[in-house]
């Protein structure tokens, strides 16, 4: 780990203005991905600065009916959170469905959703990757790359985004409040937070420098059966080869998020549209223009029956 | 009982000269460190944190670097707690911090000021067990004996989570209350590697003292 300085900030505006105007300086949360990076040199932030004090752990009912979630409530309470597991049950199985008890204890809503890709060349400091090293290549598209993305991927990068979570909070337009350097805060819809790779690859979101995420807001419940399929190599405590977070209503209609297949969470709208005539119909249109490797087609498969068998549940 | 016996420090002495990457991973003497901080970008930075060790508080002056489960293990001489992967992956390190168990490698030690930490060393003695280190020994829970203190700071607070009614992958209805059964104890020790693959005594320990409790 390189050396770095520390601070607990007095304010989330505080925050965001220190992390803004300082060169190296990163924020931390619950440290369970920063940390894992920093000791393998891949992050060197010259800075820290501790957001874990400044009240932005609270979930709260919101004047439309909806839930606020504070960006530093940690992923074990926000499971657990009764109004979650009754009104948005997507969310609580995909947590649960994420990491382990522990980290859950320590991991908060903001760095889920901000957590890098686990593609092990981005890891791996040896190897070229313009993800960790913007312009020294890709290692990935020749290499061993099953659990690579299959949609959305560049010429630069073909990474996954790793979070559970952030497939639930993709079906459940989800949005992501924050304030900036200067003070000033917005509201960026899920849809619209997390980019594909293009030719930056190293850029992930679309947040600011310095900006800060303050809370995650959930629009009033829609109802339905909720479900979350996570398909990975072992039981337990692995990422997903493929995920599938679907709402389904009664009447064949619903909304289904994609993970472990893409940069973002992968959602079509003009796919669920599709839902009511099977799974067939709807992964065909959600993975128009698919580009998989040799090695990891069988996501592709694997995304169509595992939401099969999601919408076999919901029937059930 | 704390203090590091000599039995620990003659383990400790195998270990920082036998593995490259514990001795590495140890902060340098402070005063080393003093001098360094002063030469500039790039420097050692030191901080004071004062952290609450079963039961008794500590005021440490350490590298920023330093995580929880170093200034444990190197500065307090908590030897119980266990460094594996060092990368939140086996388990090994499991502490319990204010009530809930957490990874003690991935986690800076500067960010738990005030904190009340539980060790292994914390939760029992060699002459009054823990239920739950008993029922480990009774159980034969462990062969090696290395994941042994984090699989047992995380199972007595796995018992914990499912009274508390915290959902696991499991869980069939999320909106209810977790059963306290094998399954889901199971799925909760997860985060717990052991490679002798005592796997099927610890889940038998566990639910022994989870029955117990439950009467
Ligand atoms: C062994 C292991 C297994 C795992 N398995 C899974 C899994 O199966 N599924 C899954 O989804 N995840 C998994 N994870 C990842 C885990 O969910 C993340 O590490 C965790 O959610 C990150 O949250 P944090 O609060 O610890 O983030 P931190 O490490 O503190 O921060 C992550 C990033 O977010 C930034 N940040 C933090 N808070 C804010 C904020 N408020 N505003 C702006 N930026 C911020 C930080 O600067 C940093 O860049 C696993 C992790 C490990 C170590
Ligand atoms: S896929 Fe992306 S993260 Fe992986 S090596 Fe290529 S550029 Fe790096």
């Amino acid at each position: 780990m390189k050396a770095f300085t520390y601070e607990r900030a007095g304010s989330p505006a505080e925050a965001a203005a220190i992390v803004g105007r300082t060169q190296g300086a990163r924020f931390i949360a619950g440290g369970t991905n920063l940390l894992d990076l920093m000791k393998l040199q891949i992050e060197t932030p010259t800075h820290l600065v501790d957001v874990n004090h400044l009240g932005l752990d609270r979930i709260e009912a919101t004047p439309e009916g909806g839930l606020r979630i504070g960006a530093l409530v940690r992923n074990t309470d926000l499971a657990a959170d009764k109004r979650v597991r009754k009104d948005y049950a997507l969310l609580s199985r995909a947590l649960v469905a994420g990491a382990s008890g522990q980290l859950r204890n320590k991991a908060t809503t903001a760095g889920n959703l901000l957590q890098r890709t686990r593609c092990p060349y981005f890891y791996d400091t040896n190897q070229p990757c313009n993800k960790r090293k913007p312009g020294s290549g890709c290692a990935a598209i020749g290499g061993i790359n099953r659990s690579m993305a299959v949609i959305g991927a560049s010429d630069a990068c073909i990474a996954t985004h790793p979070s559970d979570m952030a497939i639930a909070m993709r079906a459940l337009d989800a949005v992501v409040e924050t304030v900036r350097a200067d003070g000033a805060t917005r509201a960026i819809p899920i849809a619209e937070f997390h980019t594909l790779p293009g030719d930056t690859p190293n850029v992930e979101n679309t947040l600011a420098a310095g900006e800060l995420i303050t809370a995650v807001t959930l629009p009033k419940p829609i109802g339905g059966t909720h479900i979350y399929h996570k398909v990975r190599d072992r039981a337990s405590y692995a990422f997903a080869l493929v995920s599938v977070g679907a709402i389904l209503q009664k009447d064949g209609s619903g909304r289904v998020a994609f993970g472990g297949v893409a940069h973002k969470p992968w959602r079509v709208e003009a796919a669920e549209a599709a839902l009511a005539q099977g799974a067939k119909a709807a992964t065909a249109l959600a993975f128009a223009g698919a580009k998989p490797t040799e090695q990891n087609k069988f996501k592709l498969v694997l995304a169509e029956r595992t939401l099969a068998a999601a919408i076999a549940e919901a029937r059930a | 009982m704390h203090g590091p016996g000599e039995f620990e420090l003659s383990r400790r002495g195998i270990l920082v000269g036998g593995a490259a990457s514990v001795a590495m991973t140890a902060a340098p003497p402070i005063a080393e460190a003093q001098e360094a901080a002063s030469a500039g970008a790039g420097a050692p930075v030191l901080a004071r944190v004062t952290l609450k060790v079963n039961g008794k508080p500590h005021t440490l002056e350490l590298d920023t670097r330093t995580t929880l489960l170093d200034a444990l293990r190197e500065h307090l001489q908590f030897t119980g707690t266990k460094k594996g992967c060092d990368h939140g992956q086996c388990g090994a390190c499991t502490v319990i911090v204010d009530g809930r168990r957490i990874n003690s490698c991935l986690s800076l030690a500067v960010m738990h000021e005030g904190d009340s930490v539980t060790t292994i060393e914390g939760l029992g003695t060699a002459e009054k067990l823990h239920p739950m280190q008993a029922a480990f020994v009774k159980h034969d829970g462990y062969q090696c004996g290395y994941c042994t203190p984090g699989q047992i700071c995380s199972a007595v607070a796995v018992l914990d989570e499912i009274r508390a009614g915290i959902p696991s992958h499991v869980t069939g209805d999320v909106a209810g209350k977790p059963a306290m059964s094998a399954e889901e104890i199971r799925e909760r020790m997860s985060g717990n590697i052991c490679r002798c693959g005592a796997y099927s005594n610890i889940v038998e320990a566990i639910s022994e003292v989870a029955a117990r409790r439950k009467a």
